[in-house]
């Protein structure tokens, strides 16, 4: 290989790579804006648009605009709940899926895809019609947005939950069997230590999915207000720099959790 | 596979309840809805006979919005395919040790709010902003020129929202490609363009398919790029939607409008993947 080649091949393999990156540094570029803005003092200024000065006043006075807090709270118990139920409805079904044989178990793992591949305004607007066709038109709050969490978060934990499972080695509990575990017991010593991380996985993707959720929700909900349908109801007024705050906590704390999950993976994968 | 003959199906059960009870039952709701007749009697409501005609009224009246949503999906699903398939080869081929951290950094911005990061665009791309100001310079925009309420703005919108949605499919299926097939290519004379173009891309097909379905199909849906990022020029079949349900009230022509778009959507998926030839996915 001549110098020349070997020039030209160094740069074709890193600039595949400084590509990459670039677009990963796309990605962020929002998220920093979010960031700065988190720290706008923008009180002297109706243009909300653009940095004017530092402060810290956002961060200390987080709860300032009207109704802001109440609908993360609201958000956050939505998410809790929706996580919670359809976790542990999607985790048997990823054991059902994975581990037992049944009629209608191919069918079954194509109805799991469908809610992924369906454009959230025609989920949104059928649950609505259901709501609707069942007399529940005037009484859409709390309980429909938990259902219609619960419905599209089902499908994305099935999925995750079976992945794990199914990279699984099923000796481990052949072994445990083999030491007179009772079929429980190995279970719980064997069986559910190695899946949990990727039903925490699940939960943490569920709860982003349902706290962040806004078009089946805004559809569903009645006059009940979530964080996003508080951020859609003042992007028109232009919004609170407070909001920027509740972005970034977000972030973190979900970048801390994602981390922290992949590092005991790794762990017990290396155990 | 274990014993217990019924166990599978009573695992199954109460997920399966549910997302038949609110998810498949609802379609057919969305159906009946969307056959209503708006000027049903007083005395009979609304459910006197089955009115077909919503859906032509519908088209007739929403075609605009309609197409500009599958264009502009179509476009946006297209840059999303270069932009992701190049960060995909780069984690997977020559990010090393660094892999898992950089797959963690493409989901992270995913975790802030959609609605947050959606509306930080409006600043970066604002009229007086950096990007405007830099483009202006660079006498690529016109100097009253302006990205916000343009479709630009709206297609770079979906762009950044469905990114992850394509990047991660390509990865796991360009992670599965034996890097020794692409030495043999090497060994057998092959230029690395031409072992890229014979090898990798057939190779990754699958992540193609499905990076392409995850991104056309929820960005043909989406209205919030369209409403924060456009203007009512740039409207979608998701904000028609929407309005005509939450604010209009007319049931009837927002359910035709969902249903044609389902079908639109089902449809060029069908034919997609029949092109494609990918078996893996159906």
């Amino acid at each position: 290989m001549t110098g020349l080649q070997r020039a030209g091949r160094w740069i074709g393999e890193h600039l595949v790579l400084a590509a990459g990156l670039l677009v990963l540094v796309y990605m962020f570029v929002p998220i920093a804006v979010v960031m700065l803005m988190s720290f706008n003092d923008n009180s002297e200024s109706r243009n909300v648009y653009a940095f004017r000065d530092f402060t810290w006043s956002n961060w200390a006075n987080p709860c300032r605009p009207d109704g802001m807090c109440e609908a993360v709270v609201r958000s956050i118990e939505i998410g809790l709940l929706a996580t919670l139920v359809a976790t542990i409805l999607g985790s048997l079904a990823a054991f059902a899926l994975v581990r037992h044989d049944f009629l209608g178990r191919s069918v079954a793992n194509t109805v799991i895809f469908l809610p992924m591949a369906s454009p959230e305004i025609v989920m949104g607007s059928s649950l609505l019609a259901l709501f609707v066709a069942g007399g529940f038109g005037g009484r859409l709050g709390f309980v429909t947005i938990f259902i219609a969490h619960v419905m599209f978060c089902l499908s994305f934990v099935i999925v995750t939950v079976k992945a794990r499972l199914s990279g699984l080695d099923q000796n481990l509990e052949q072994a445990a069997m083999d030491l007179y575990a009772s079929e429980w017991t190995t279970f719980w010593r064997v069986t559910f230590p190695l899946v949990f991380p990727g039903v925490a996985a699940a939960a943490l993707l569920s709860f982003s999915l349902s706290f962040d959720d806004f078009i089946i929700t805004n559809l569903n909900a009645g006059q009940t207000v979530t964080f996003p349908m508080f951020v859609w109801g003042v992007a028109q007024r232009g919004i609170p720099m407070q909001v920027n705050v509740v972005g970034t906590v977000m972030f973190l704390i979900s970048l801390f959790l994602v981390v922290g999950n992949m590092l005991v993976t790794r762990k017990r994968a290396a155990v | 596979m274990r014993r217990g003959r019924f166990t599978g199906y009573w695992l199954m059960l109460p997920a399966g309840l549910w997302l038949a009870l609110f998810f498949v039952i609802p379609f057919y709701s969305l159906l009946a809805t969307s056959l209503f007749d708006p000027q049903g009697s007083v005395l009979t409501g609304y459910d006197v006979d089955y009115r077909f005609a919503n859906f032509v009224d519908a088209l007739q009246q929403f075609w605009e919005p309609l197409v500009r949503s599958l264009w502009y999906a179509a476009v946006a699903t297209a840059i999303c395919l270069v932009l992701g398939y190049v960060l995909a080869y780069a984690i997977a081929f020559k990010a090393g040790r660094w892999r898992t951290l950089l797959l963690v950094l493409v989901i992270a911005p995913f975790f802030t709010s959609f609605l947050v990061r959606t509306l930080s665009w409006k600043l970066i791309l604002a009229d007086d902003g950096f990007v405007v100001d830099t483009l202006q310079f660079l006498q690529i925009l016109g100097d009253d020129g302006r990205l916000l309420a343009t479709p630009v703005a709206v297609i770079a919108g979906l762009v950044y929202n469905f990114l992850p949605f394509m990047v991660l499919p390509l990865y796991a299926s360009l992670e599965k490609i034996d890097g020794r097939l692409i030495e043999a290519a090497g060994d057998l004379y092959a230029s690395p363009t031409r072992g890229f173009l014979k090898v990798t891309l057939p190779l990754s097909k699958p992540g193609v398919v499905a990076g392409t379905l995850l991104t056309f199909i929820p960005a043909a849906g989406d209205y919030i790029n369209a409403a924060l990022l456009g203007s009512p020029n740039q409207r979608m079949v998701g904000n028609v939607i929407q309005n005509l349900f939450t604010s209009t009230g007319d049931y009837a022509t927002a359910g035709a409008l969902s249903v044609i778009l389902m079908v639109i959507i089902v449809a060029m998926v069908m034919l997609y993947i029949r092109t494609a030839g990918t078996e893996e996915l159906v």
